[in-house]
């Protein structure tokens, strides 16, 4: 189904890096042309409570904020979200649209037989990643684990090109970035995991796009067909 | 004759002092993608302020700690951390009585605890400027938007504009103290949008040029005069009519605040002329209009496209200004509207109160769909709202997969 716009909703948790996430997809549309926003929700911040971050992306100027109640995609960054109901909704894929897509984090399967009927009804796909293994083997530390979320989706949709997120890593983490207290504390803790910023650039990247070329395999075998229109010339 | 003007020179940051109107309408601008914390941050960078006060509250913290890092730079004449909010206000006063260009930032609870000061701010005639990044304020407690304050700031004398999107943000803050400074306003400026939905979202941003810079206050421009002890305003708290003769204090009031109200409107020729008008419409000739101020305007024209989809045509009216009120503009705006449409992120519906105040017909109007306490307002929910003014059934919205 090729659309208009696709809205992404991360749902992880406080310290994961899933606003961290919306942001750097939504700048990567900017890079690629498109027309995007992001924005996080989360209560007083929290190490391991919940914390969603949307990102819209389309053709067409985005004017609609705030929580994503009609997801066409759902990522799941940790296990918990389901299997805790950290999740701002219950259950975690409440909302999402026909035809759509669930991204979860996990080692091992974690839906329920009602769980799968229901999203079979809606004709959801359900991608599971290895999101945290991979971001060890590949980055050598389990805080790239959101690379490996933005990095599916984008395999799977299209919506970001691979040069799009390049640039889009390279003005997030290549910069001083001020934003809360929480966040530049999460920033030198990633840094400190890299000799040098060059570093955490290239794997991240790296992590980014191992998650890419899964998702594009997997939504091609499965023939899911979840794209965003091209730009008009 | 020898010019005393700035304009055309460099402030100690090599930013040259540029007209306004030149550099608001006329210079190049560049798309930046920033989120709404950061744009205020730029805008402040070349808006020339002297004295910037701060307090953390969320969702205000990370526009208050970016200033920080603009004062590490060299670009705002002295930062500092309040006690609480109502220190900052009252430090915010001290810094415009002595000459300042001021600028704050608050948010919810934040802006009820500082509300004493906001109408002593109006009645002094200090120009400052305050962000208020809504979020709700009655228990439980909620860290989200709710624009609940702005109906408490409408009574307090201040100037008070609702900003839809980080660009007007980014515009408002350096075109607000141009209409604020005017010697026939000078006024306070609540300068309000709905905290995360512009303060945390990221979205592309036209900016002009860092090398340009607002001309910096003139507090000689000022109606009143600076820290006169026997004039107003500094007159009558210094040395409070109500102590000699009530008689005296209620004939003060009666011209003092009548004339604070009469600034108010005074403003409305300057903000027209920087603003294009205290309201934007579209499709204003439409049977139905989706009325309102700041994010609802946002989801209003998500709700406008999904119904275009189905054939359904309807109109928008932004309001910019609450203060002053363009219940003029409305009344022209609305007068052929069948149903006006009010979607509001707040329980109690100050909006839709003000419009009904202001046309004809009031039963046209129609409060509603409302959230409140930091909920998001689905444009889904306003499509309902407007279909079942119509008399159009729809799917219940309850657990729809689509």
């Amino acid at each position: 189904m090729i659309k208009k716009r696709i809205n992404i909703r991360m749902s992880g948790l406080g310290g994961q890096g899933a606003v961290t996430g919306a942001h750097v997809m939504a700048m990567a549309a900017s890079k690629d042309g498109r027309f995007a926003i992001s924005n996080p929700f989360f209560g007083a911040e929290k190490r391991m409570a919940p914390a969603e971050s949307y990102c819209r992306i389309g053709i067409e100027r985005i004017y609609d904020r705030g929580e994503l109640v009609f997801p066409d995609v759902i990522e799941v960054y940790h296990p918990q979200v389901i299997t805790m109901g950290k999740s701002y909704t219950m259950p975690f894929y409440s909302g999402i649209k026909e035809g759509g897509v669930v991204i979860i984090n996990s080692d091992v399967p974690l839906l329920g037989d009602e769980d799968i009927q229901r999203l079979k009804d809606l004709n959801v796909a359900v991608f599971y990643i290895k999101g945290t293994q991979i971001a060890l083997e590949v980055a050598g530390t389990e805080l790239s684990t959101n690379m490996t979320m933005i990095g599916s989706a984008a395999g799977i949709t299209k919506c970001v090109s691979l040069n799009g997120l390049d640039l889009a890593l390279q003005e997030r983490f290549g910069k001083k970035f001020v934003a809360s207290g929480g966040t530049a504390t999460l920033d030198e803790a990633i840094k400190k995991k890299f000799a040098k910023k060059e570093m955490l650039l290239q794997k991240n990247f790296a992590t980014m796009k191992v998650a890419y070329e899964l998702g594009a395999e997997w939504a091609e075998k499965n023939n899911v067909e979840l794209q965003v229109a091209a730009m008009a010339a | 004759m020898e010019t005393t003007s700035v304009i055309g020179t460099k402030n100690k940051k090599g930013q040259v002092y540029t007209d306004p109107r030149v550099m608001m309408n006329e210079a190049p601008r560049t798309p930046s993608f920033f989120t709404g914390s950061e744009v205020i941050k730029e805008a402040v960078r070349r808006a020339s302020v002297d004295v910037m006060i701060a307090y953390p509250i969320t969702p205000q913290s990370e526009a208050a700690a970016l200033i920080g890092e603009l004062f590490a730079e060299g670009y705002i004449g002295d930062y500092f951390r309040g006690e609480s909010e109502f220190a900052v206000m009252s430090e915010c006063a001290g810094a415009a009585f002595g000459g300042a260009r001021v600028f704050t930032t608050t948010a919810g609870p934040g802006t009820m605890r500082a509300m004493e000061n906001f109408p002593m701010w109006a009645g002094a005639r200090l120009p400052i400027q305050c962000i208020v990044t809504c979020r709700g304020i009655n228990s439980p407690l909620s860290i989200q938007p709710d624009t609940i304050e702005i109906s408490y700031l409408m009574q307090t004398g201040m100037l008070v504009w609702h900003a839809e999107t980080a660009q007007d943000f980014y515009d408002w803050i350096m075109k607000g103290y141009m209409v604020s400074e005017e010697p026939d306003v000078h006024l306070p400026l609540a300068l309000c949008c709905d905290g995360f939905f512009v303060t945390h979202t990221k979205d592309v941003v036209n900016l002009t040029p860092a090398d340009m810079c607002l001309p910096p206050y003139d507090p000689y421009r000022s109606p009143v005069p600076c820290m006169d002890m026997e004039c107003p305003p500094v007159r009558m708290m210094r040395d409070p009519f109500v102590m000699k003769s009530n008689y005296i204090s209620y004939a003060t009031h009666a011209s003092w605040q009548q004339e604070v109200w009469a600034a108010i409107e005074r403003s409305r020729k300057h903000t027209i002329a920087w603003m294009d008008g205290l309201i934007e419409t579209e499709n204003a000739d439409a049977d139905v209009l989706i009325v309102s101020s700041g994010t609802a305007v946002s989801q209003g024209r998500e709700a406008i496209r999904l119904l275009a989809d189905e054939g359904i045509r309807v109109g928008l009216v932004k309001i910019k200004t609450l203060r002053p009120w363009p219940g003029e503009e409305i009344r022209e705006a609305t007068k052929n509207a069948k149903y006006i449409i009010v979607p509001e992120f707040n329980v109690v519906g100050w909006m839709a109160r003000e419009i009904k105040a202001s046309i004809p017909n009031s039963d046209r109007v129609i409060a509603g769909p409302h959230v409140c306490g930091g909920m998001t307002m689905p444009p889904e929910i306003i499509v309902e709202q407007i279909k079942h003014a119509l008399g159009i059934r729809s799917a219940a919205l309850a657990g729809r997969g689509s």
